[in-house]
């Protein structure tokens, strides 16, 4: 752990060379860090994904929460960005892919970068944690409870969001999957079948399902917070990235 | 849950925002985390100008039993309006 780190917004290059809005947090001890790219939750880019941010810098990392609502919203607030791009049916899946692989380049060429570089995601940003793990050559990847890796969204809904199990073969990294066993996207059942698919492909992966947790049990300001699962959560991931990311 | 559950409906009228009366062009319907309103889902409701920018935005987050309510409501009072 670390007192002493700088926080900022940046401004970096994404998907198609478009700039986009980004969080950085880094330690400013001396030495090399691994890297961390921070994928928000649909509630957007708001405190709550800054202050983690700023948690893995605190823990020796070099961090990146990209603003994936930018293009859409501008210097909006969280939750006015995220009723847009919901409206406009969500993040696609290869601008997520793009605005990961530049937040990553930006940590990358800081003097204090090591090179390794780890993505991790909540909620929606579970799912594309995993996307940009099969789509992107990573170190590390953590799925916090993220939707629709396994499963079809019912017809109709206007969010354009598919099942990407099928790129299971395509993991380019160890794969961290914390869950709540109260969940029902995904359910049990969920993530039983991304384990399989894990498996089937010969992939390396650590997953962990907590008994009493729902959904989002890391958020601290929601009713479904859960400390326990929360305290042995983080504990997994120090221990998942201090395997992974440390030179 | 995620539940991603959201549906658009397209309407006609105005909404007033943080920058004051816009017209609304849609709305969005949504089932899931609300930002502000303490559960882990509620019914929200997005009144929204998508050519206005975000700032064209009429939020509401409901607990279920008051949107089903609020609908029992709007569908009541438009029965009893006079018809013109």
């Amino acid at each position: 752990m670390t007192d002493s780190l700088r926080a900022e917004t940046v401004r970096l290059t994404g998907h198609g060379d478009e700039e986009i809005e980004a969080y950085v947090a880094q330690p400013l001890d001396e030495g090399r860090f691994g890297s961390v790219v921070v994928i928000h939750h649909m509630p957007g880019w708001d405190e709550g994904m800054k202050e983690i941010t700023r948690k893995f810098a605190a823990h020796g990392y070099l961090a990146v929460c990209p603003n994936l609502y930018s293009r859409e919203a501008p210097g909006a607030s969280p939750d006015d960005a995220a009723a847009v791009v919901r409206a406009l049916g969500g993040v696609p899946d290869d601008r997520l892919v793009g605005d990961v692989q530049g937040a990553a380049r930006y940590l990358t060429s800081l003097a204090s970068s090591n090179g390794r570089v780890a993505t991790i995601g909540y909620c929606s940003g579970g799912r594309q944690s995993f996307l940009a793990a099969c789509s992107l050559p990573l170190d590390a990847a953590v799925d916090c409870y993220g939707a629709f890796v396994v499963g079809t969204p019912p017809e109709g809904y206007t969010l354009k969001v598919g099942p990407i199990v099928h790129l299971a073969k395509d993991l380019s990294c160890p794969l961290l999957g914390l869950f709540g066993a109260d969940d029902q996207y995904p359910s049990p059942q969920h993530v039983a079948e991304l384990e399989e698919a894990l498996q089937q492909a010969g992939k390396t992966y650590e997953f962990h399902s907590y008994d009493g947790a729902g959904h989002a049990f890391f958020a601290t300001d929601r009713p479904s917070y859960r400390p326990e699962a929360a305290k042995d959560g983080w504990q997994r991931i120090w221990e998942f990235f201090d395997r992974y990311l440390r030179s | 849950m995620c539940t991603y559950q959201t549906a658009k409906v397209a309407l006609k009228g105005s909404g007033k925002g943080p920058a004051g009366w816009f017209p609304v062009s849609s709305a969005t319907v949504y089932f899931d985390h609300p930002a502000h309103y303490s559960a882990e889902h509620s019914l929200n409701i997005d009144f929204l100008n998508l050519d206005g920018g975000a700032l064209s935005r009429v939020a509401v987050e409901l607990d279920p039993a008051s949107a089903r309510q609020l609908a029992r409501t709007i569908l009541e009072t438009l029965e009893a309006a006079p018809q013109l």
